[in-house]
């Protein structure tokens, strides 16, 4: 593995003209490296190609131009392997059991039965849904639910998590207590990990380093360092220098998100 | 059974026991409308008649043909639909207006066709049915949730393991939907179209006892068919509540 575990050259979106629209300059071009096991956020104003950075990044759109190597190899639209995803929407098949939903990538892998069962009963235990093995998604709360895509996710052993606003549909008590999950999943798993976000307080609180976007075409205008400890959780907000943190993110979000609403309009 | 199914039963009891009443005192000729205890023997009686039985069991056998048909056409005209948009589009608003067409013109048709034999009322019934199966199936592929499709995309999974692990799932209400239309409107199809023009089946039996005067044998038949296309509708209801009441967290 390179020193770099996720590198950006010059990546850009542009989606095509149609008929009656013209052509749209949605991203880039976007430089970036991830170190492994580093908690990146991005957080731009709306219809900045947040999303469509993820989307290409884990290979589920293709870019425009430049390059993107995820372990040293070229993603070019096909997802790779040791890439998870979790988006914002509730993504629970609502016809399996939790255990099963945990298992169903797993099982299409063709891993064997014995191996699928541990994995997923560790996993379950890992993200607290053990006691609810047997329920369906729609007995369980938004909350659980979106831990249960998590689990889904985690039980394949992804190196890089890509997390599109996964919390976004949860109030902000449920929000910050699944953040603390999440670095506890983080340091344990050892994992790299992208976070979308329109939230300033969830980037500031959970992240490594933050990388601003501008309102469409999205670029980074600004690399936010938060010196965090890999040891943190949501206790984090009391302290000044989360203050410091979000201050400086909204001093340079606040010209694009007014732009973007203009956009917008 | 629930509050709502009391007050069902209630209200069915009390409409025939009205009738009933209504028929004995005279309120209503004998000759348009028998009472409803008439009626049930009517309809012992036509079961108990070798011709009647081997009449219902023509009709069982059409429907059940021109269901089979339909399902099968309906579904795999659907998923070839989903695919190619630009066609489906152009062919939504025929699909949307099919049910004004009066399907039964086409019955001298089919009989030109496939001759004087079961295939034409297979045909009228399949005609029926098969658009409300293509109508939902493509509903049903239609709202496949975005979050599903990219979960299909990032767990890697191959065509067939979509299909069967996903599209198949998450579809089957739309599905099911399809198929109680498709039993309903292949009854109508091949009732109507036995009423019309053809020397057997129930709906020939009961335009027969029409014709020929017998009240109590056309209410007999009638009943009959109420009480056959009610169960397979309720037992399908059933199944339907069974499969999904833990997906809806019931």
């Amino acid at each position: 593995m390179s020193a770099e575990h996720l590198c950006l050259t010059g990546v850009t979106r542009i989606y095509p003209a149609t008929e009656g629209h013209a052509a749209v300059h949605a991203l880039g071009p976007i430089d970036l490296s991830l170190k492994p096991g580093e908690f990146f956020s991005v957080v731009g104003p709306s219809g900045c190609g947040k999303s469509t950075l993820l989307d290409v990044i884990a290979g589920l759109a293709r870019q425009s131009a430049g390059t993107i190597l995820f372990e040293g190899k070229p993603v070019t639209g096909e997802v790779p392997d040791g890439i998870g995803v979790v988006f914002q929407e509730d993504a629970s098949f609502p016809w399996l059991t939790v255990f099963d939903n945990a298992a169903f990538a797993l099982r299409r892998a063709g891993v064997p039965d014995a191996e699928v069962r541990e994995r997923v009963r560790h996993t379950l235990a890992f993200t607290g849904l053990s006691s609810f093995a047997q329920a369906y998604p729609a007995q369980l709360s938004g909350g659980m639910r979106q831990r249960l895509c998590i689990a889904r996710t985690l039980v394949t052993r992804p190196r890089l998590l890509l997390l599109d606003e996964p919390f976004g549909a949860l109030d902000q008590q449920t929000r910050l207590l699944m953040g603390d999950e999440l670095l506890k999943l983080w340091r344990e798993t050892g994992a790299t990990v992208l976070l979308i976000t329109h939230s300033l307080d969830e980037a500031a609180l959970l992240s490594d380093r933050i990388g601003v976007m501008s309102a469409r075409p999205g670029v980074f205008i600004d690399l936010v360092e938060t010196g965090w400890a890999r040891e943190r959780d949501s206790r984090l907000a009391a302290e000044a220098g989360f203050g410091v943190v979000t201050g400086r993110l909204w001093a340079a979000l606040r010209d694009q998100s007014i732009k973007a609403l203009a956009m917008a309009s | 059974m629930t509050r709502a199914g009391w007050i069902r039963l209630a209200l069915i009891v009390g409409a025939l026991a009205l009738l009933e009443a209504a028929c004995r005192h005279g309120l209503v000729s004998r000759h348009a409308v028998i009472p409803p205890s008439r009626m049930i023997e009517g309809a012992w009686n036509a079961i108990a008649a070798d011709e009647t039985r081997a009449d219902i069991w023509l009709t069982l056998q059409n429907v059940v043909l021109s269901l089979i048909l339909s399902m099968i056409v309906g579904t795999a005209a659907g998923l070839m639909l989903h695919k190619a948009t630009r066609f489906r589009r152009a062919l939504d608003p025929l699909l949307a207006s099919y049910y004004a067409v009066p399907t039964f013109v086409f019955y001298p048709l089919f009989i030109v066709l496939f001759g004087l034999n079961r295939w034409p009322l297979v045909a009228i019934g399949f005609l029926f049915a098969v658009v409300a199966v293509i109508i939902n199936t493509l509903d049903g592929l239609a709202r496949i949730p975005r979050a599903f499709v990219r979960t299909a995309a990032v767990m890697r999974l191959t065509r067939s393991q979509y299909a069967l692990h996903i599209v198949l799932p998450a579809a089957a209400p739309w599905f099911f939907t399809g198929a109680k239309f498709a039993v309903a409107y292949s009854f109508i199809g091949v009732i109507a179209g036995e009423f019309v023009v053809s020397g057997a089946g129930i709906g020939h039996a009961i335009a027969f006892a029409y014709n020929s005067f017998d009240n109590r044998m056309m209410y007999g038949l009638i009943v009959l068919l109420f009480v056959l296309v009610g169960s397979v509708n309720t037992l399908l209801s059933l199944w339907e509540r069974k499969l999904y009441a833990r997906r809806a967290g019931r």
